[in-house]
């Protein structure tokens, strides 16, 4: 019996060695793959897009029932506010039909002088308009999964917008589903200009509702309600798209209320401008491997 | 005395409930809510249910399905790969190591515990993101995140027990 016992214990003690041993192989393997995510980013992408194709019908079922909720609850407090939604939009309607005369006139006008100088217009864009079937929560990241990919044309580095205004840009491209970088995400750097003085910045993402104006000439001033549209450096976006209005200067600081709201987002649109691009992996023709 | 097959079949499937909550959290944690200002400061399911099947059911979550689960959310939520595979592998292989603790101990103290497991997780989020993006990310998002996780933390809880309850009373 003691015998017994004793192999009993060995193997209780093997067990709990190959337990610790697996435990720590695992968080080695952690730090090894954000290294790798780090030094060999095609690899680490390759990874993260077949698992996003793989589950991206499910997303996009699950997706559908959320949209319901919203819609309800979005329907109750529109019934609240009806009364006052309604002579708010009267006078919007009212202001907005001014600009239409005075767009329709500056149309015309701006296609006289085109025809008088020749000019070369840009190429018209192509649109791409998909459902967004996920939007990752939390406090790192601010992306968004969309159900379209290098199947319907979606190429890395393309502009994404809602209306027309700037949601962000496609950053990983699958088969069937691409994520976005939101112009909010740390990672986003949009090339931008202050409408009114005409002076350039960068719009910097730092993972806050309201992103920074960097880069900011000293000598020129932003005041609240400036508007920012994309300037065009850079060649990823054409230059006059609107994003957003200056909310805040502090210290310096000027912070930018862009104008999409990120949970209003159901469906956004693709385009492509036809733009090379400044990132090495904008190009078309290995944009389809990526 | 070996059981039928059938009973056995039956067992593993239920022997899934843990990692498949977790993974079905990890989904629902992505997919667009449309309130809001809710997307921001969404709560963190998936480590809300690490941390009570490590506590009732260690043996159904090992190491490698907290650490596979983490790889799948990484991919979902867009963080830097391995991330919440090392966050979700500390907070299983800590949280198992106090189980006898937590056990039969009443649920304001479990639920203060989870809010020290949530913080020091997600404090190691931020040091860990931070260093991969080569930038300081902004701290009162992760603390509003972290009260929107600890505060769902009852609710959770309660859909786990009840699960618990019917699928995993007997296996």
């Amino acid at each position: 019996v003691k015998q017994h016992s004793g192999t009993l214990g060995r193997l209780a003690t093997l067990k709990q060695l190959a337990q610790r041993f697996a435990f720590l192989s695992l968080i080695l393997a952690s730090f090894i793959l954000m290294l790798l995510g780090k030094a060999d980013a095609v690899l680490v992408e390759r990874l993260r897009l077949a698992v996003n194709d793989a589950i991206a019908p499910i997303l996009d079922v699950l997706s559908r029932p959320a949209g319901g909720i919203a819609e309800v609850v979005g329907a109750v407090h529109d019934l609240a506010a009806l009364r006052a939604e309604n002579v708010r939009l009267a006078e919007e309607n009212a202001k907005l039909m001014h600009w239409q005369t005075v767009a329709r006139q500056l149309d015309n006008e701006n296609r006289a002088l085109r025809n008088q100088l020749n000019f070369i217009p840009d190429p018209d864009p192509s649109f791409i308009t998909t459902r967004v079937i996920g939007d990752t929560g939390g406090a790192f990241v601010h992306s968004m999964l969309i159900n379209s990919g290098s199947r319907d044309g979606v190429r890395k580095g393309q502009a994404v917008i809602a209306g027309e205004v700037l949601v962000g840009r496609i950053a990983e491209v699958g088969e069937r589903s691409a994520r976005v970088l939101l112009l909010t995400d740390i990672n986003s750097r949009i090339p931008v200009v202050l409408e009114g003085a005409r002076t350039k910045a960068v719009l910097t993402g730092d993972n806050s509702d309201r992103p920074r104006l960097n880069y900011l000439s000293t000598n020129t001033t932003a005041e609240p309600g400036d508007r920012v549209v994309s300037s065009g450096d850079g060649g990823v976006f054409p230059p006059g798209m609107p994003i957003g209005v200056v909310s805040s200067v502090q210290d310096g600081i000027v912070r930018v209320e862009p104008l999409i709201h990120r949970d209003e987002l159901e469906y956004v649109t693709v385009v492509d401008y036809g733009l090379p691009g400044i990132l090495p992996s904008d190009s078309p023709s290995d944009g389809r491997e990526r | 005395v070996k059981e039928p097959l059938f009973q056995r079949l039956d067992n593993g499937i239920r022997h899934l409930l843990p990692l498949g909550l977790t993974l079905v959290l990890v989904l629902v944690n992505v997919v667009p809510t449309r309130l809001p200002g809710f997307t921001v400061v969404a709560p963190l399911l998936p480590l809300m249910s690490i941390f009570y099947w490590s506590i009732h059911r260690p043996d159904l979550l090992p190491s490698s399905a907290a650490f596979g689960a983490g790889i799948v959310n990484d991919i979902m939520a867009g963080t830097p790969l391995g991330v919440s595979s090392l966050i979700y592998l500390l907070v299983r292989a800590s949280t198992t190591s106090q189980r006898r603790f937590f056990l039969g101990k009443p649920f304001f103290l479990v639920w203060c515990g989870f809010g020290l497991y949530g913080a020091c997780g997600l404090l190691l989020q931020w040091c860990l993101i931070s260093m991969v993006f080569g930038r300081l990310l902004g701290v009162r998002p992760v603390l509003f995140e972290l009260a929107m996780t600890v505060s769902f933390y009852p609710l959770l809880s309660w859909l786990f027990a009840r699960a618990q309850l019917t699928l995993l009373r007997r296996a």
